[in-house]
């Protein structure tokens, strides 16, 4: 009788928290649920009262319109300036990061400096590094975007990936330098196997810090690199918000972090580097 | 196969000078051991001689070569590490094959050398699994497969047992010892425990603080030590080390404990030593030169010392049983089915032919 009545309880718990879950849940998904329904809602359906919950067919009109416009392009530019400079950065802190951390490069100090930088506030050097860009003829360029968002996101790299090839035994690597390889085939056969779980995760963060800028990009382009945030900004008018235009861009605009964080997912899950050294 | 020639070896970390000036040769096929207390400066000779450290002074030969400013892949050696070091992300076959692969071997004669390497440890079963699937053991199978399967001129082992419990490690010791038959490659083997020291060697360096304290077979290191360290680092229990006085008159000699018993030295000893006088010493006696006195007279160059019982150590085969003598605590190795009682008086047999007398002032056994 005990037992039944303490499985009981323990079922009742159970329910609760399922129920604050899915309320929790509700509550959080709501804005992107109403964001995807207005996207596909013609404007009519958007301003009507009370507000509807579904549109009444799904049509693709507004994002027909975003591609006929050519606006879409904003799209491609954050793609090719978050992807690349997201590249350029793990490359180049990956190999800070392994000379941090396996030479002791610079000391401790070096390393807390360098993650200092990251910590200036964004707004206080916009406006010298505009100057210098139009000094340089490098607003509204690729190359300019690109450069700065690397040396943005160098300084979190750095300190991410230093942290994870700490960690890395290494006895790992010097078994491969006796076994044979050089410090080079070290680095892509022991190094980067072992730190691929957080070299994947930093990525999708530096991919996603340059994607989300607004600020840089909302001061350093004019016409031909617009991102999608500064895009956006676009539809907000003087007399009228283009709706249709927001939703459906921002929806475009959230897609590529879907895709990006639920591709990191897989790594996130530990135990890769369990059975390495015995603990 | 090679022999190891080193000389007039220097490191320093910093202000710390790790090793003092080691000359030493290990020669053709054969295993020494490099022992001592930590920091001592083992592994880092280890270390060294594999090029994973960098030396500040002296030299050090491979097989005749020169290879201080060789980078490790091109010294031809393996090495086994304490902590396995199996990359987890590879099976146990490419953990084996990982040497070869990085010198470019054919895949036909990885899977040759990988296969009688996996026989010979008997690990053939497992070389489709990851390291995270094995047991200590195991991994420490594969890990020496992945020397084996280099056929390098020389094996270094730094404490590849250390994580074992004891009843694999004495399994393992056995079988390093095998290999070392099979293969009968020159050896380098680090490890602090006395008993891999004294059961794997065929010479054992004994280290001490940067130093080489004494080398040479187990045997000779346990029977005629160098110094007093050497004496109490070998052997279990650990040697008994009493503070007493030497003294001589004529041709006899004694050595005087504090508690007041002089224990006379058998003549050929006494005649050894310099003449006359009175000296401080620390007399040594291993607990397996201690016994228990019974009957009359003691049998020349023994001598008899009784104490009180004040504690008793049975292991199975034989008892320890300690007593205060000369004022400190003495272990003596008796028969385990010689009772004793705890409290009660014994009477020593200490056999004088076999002590050590060590300087206290350089720690030299006289």
């Amino acid at each position: 009788m005990r037992m039944a009545g303490r499985a009981r309880r323990k079922t009742g718990k159970l329910a609760l928290r399922y129920a604050a879950a899915t309320i929790i849940t509700i509550i959080f998904l709501f804005p992107v649920y109403w964001l995807f329904m207005i996207s596909f809602k013609t404007p009519d359906e958007i301003f009507h009262v009370p507000p509807l919950w579904v549109p009444g067919e799904i049509q693709f009109s507004n994002y027909w319109v975003l591609f006929k416009d050519g606006d879409v392009k904003v799209i491609w530019n954050s793609l090719v300036v978050a992807g690349t400079s997201s590249a350029i950065a793990m490359l180049l802190g990956t190999f800070c990061a392994y000379s941090l951390a396996r030479f002791n490069t610079g000391g401790e100090n070096l390393a807390m400096w360098i993650i200092s930088q990251r910590m200036i506030p964004p707004i206080a050097v916009v406006f010298p590094i505009f100057l210098i860009y139009v000094y340089f003829g490098m607003v509204d360029t690729y190359a300019g975007l690109i450069l700065l968002y690397t040396a943005f996101n160098l300084p979190y790299v750095i300190w991410m990936m230093r942290g994870y090839i700490v960690d890395i035994p290494l006895e790992l690597e010097e078994s491969a330098l006796v076994d044979g390889c050089t410090r080079w085939q070290t680095f892509w056969r022991v190094v980067f196997p072992m730190a691929r779980t957080g070299l994947m995760a930093t990525a999708v963060f530096t991919f996603v810090f340059a994607w989300n800028d607004f600020l840089f990009a909302l001061i350093l382009t004019r016409t031909e690199v617009i991102t999608f945030p500064v895009m956006l900004t676009h539809y907000f008018g003087g007399q009228s918000n283009f709706w249709a235009k927001i939703a459906a861009m921002s929806v475009l605009g959230t897609l590529p972090i879907f895709i990006a964080v639920t591709l990191m997912q897989r790594y996130l899950v530990r135990g890769i580097s369990l059975g390495a050294v015995k603990g | 196969m090679a022999e190891v020639r080193i000389s007039g070896l220097h490191k320093y970390y910093g202000p710390v000078h790790a090793l003092k000036g080691i000359d030493l040769t290990v020669g053709d096929g054969e295993f020494a051991v490099f022992v001592g207390p930590s920091g001592c400066g083992k592994s880092t000779l280890l270390r060294t001689i594999a090029g994973l450290e960098e030396e500040d002074d002296g030299e050090i030969r491979i097989g005749g070569q020169v290879v201080n400013d060789m980078r490790p892949r091109d010294r031809n050696i393996a090495m086994v590490f304490q902590n396995y070091a199996l990359y987890p992300y590879l099976t146990v076959y490419d953990n084996i094959a990982f040497g070869l692969r990085a010198r470019k071997v054919g895949e036909a004669e990885i899977k040759k050398r990988v296969d009688d390497a996996a026989a010979m440890l008997g690990i053939t079963a497992l070389l489709q699994r990851f390291p995270r699937q094995l047991s200590g053991g195991q991994r420490q199978r594969v890990a020496i497969g992945r020397a084996i399967v280099r056929q390098a001129q020389l094996f270094l082992f730094d404490e590849p047992l250390s994580n074992l419990d004891a009843k694999l490690r004495d399994e393992m010791r056995g079988e390093i010892k095998r290999l070392h038959k099979d293969i009968s490659t020159t050896m380098i083997y680090v490890t602090h425990d006395q008993v891999e020291a004294m059961t794997l060697a065929d010479r054992i360096v004994l280290l001490r603080d940067g130093r080489i304290e004494q080398q040479g077979s187990p045997l000779e290191l346990f029977e005629r030590p160098a110094t007093g360290f050497v004496a109490s680092f070998l052997g279990s229990p650990s040697i008994n080390l009493i503070p007493a006085k030497l003294v001589r008159r004529g041709t006899a000699a004694a050595v005087l404990l504090a508690s007041g018993e002089a224990l006379e030295l058998p003549e050929a000893r006494a005649a050894s030593l310099d003449a006359g006088g009175e000296r401080a010493v620390i007399l040594g006696i291993r607990p397996q030169h201690l016994g228990h006195a019974v009957g009359g007279a003691a049998a020349p160059g023994v001598a008899r010392v009784s104490a009180t019982v004040d504690l008793i150590q049975p292991t199975g085969t034989r008892t320890y049983v300690t007593s205060r003598i000369g004022g400190v605590p003495v272990t003596a190795e008796l028969d385990a089915h010689d009772v004793h009682e705890q409290g009660a008086m014994l009477d020593y047999e200490v056999d004088m032919r076999r002590c050590l007398l060590i300087d206290p002032a350089t720690d030299r056994v006289i």
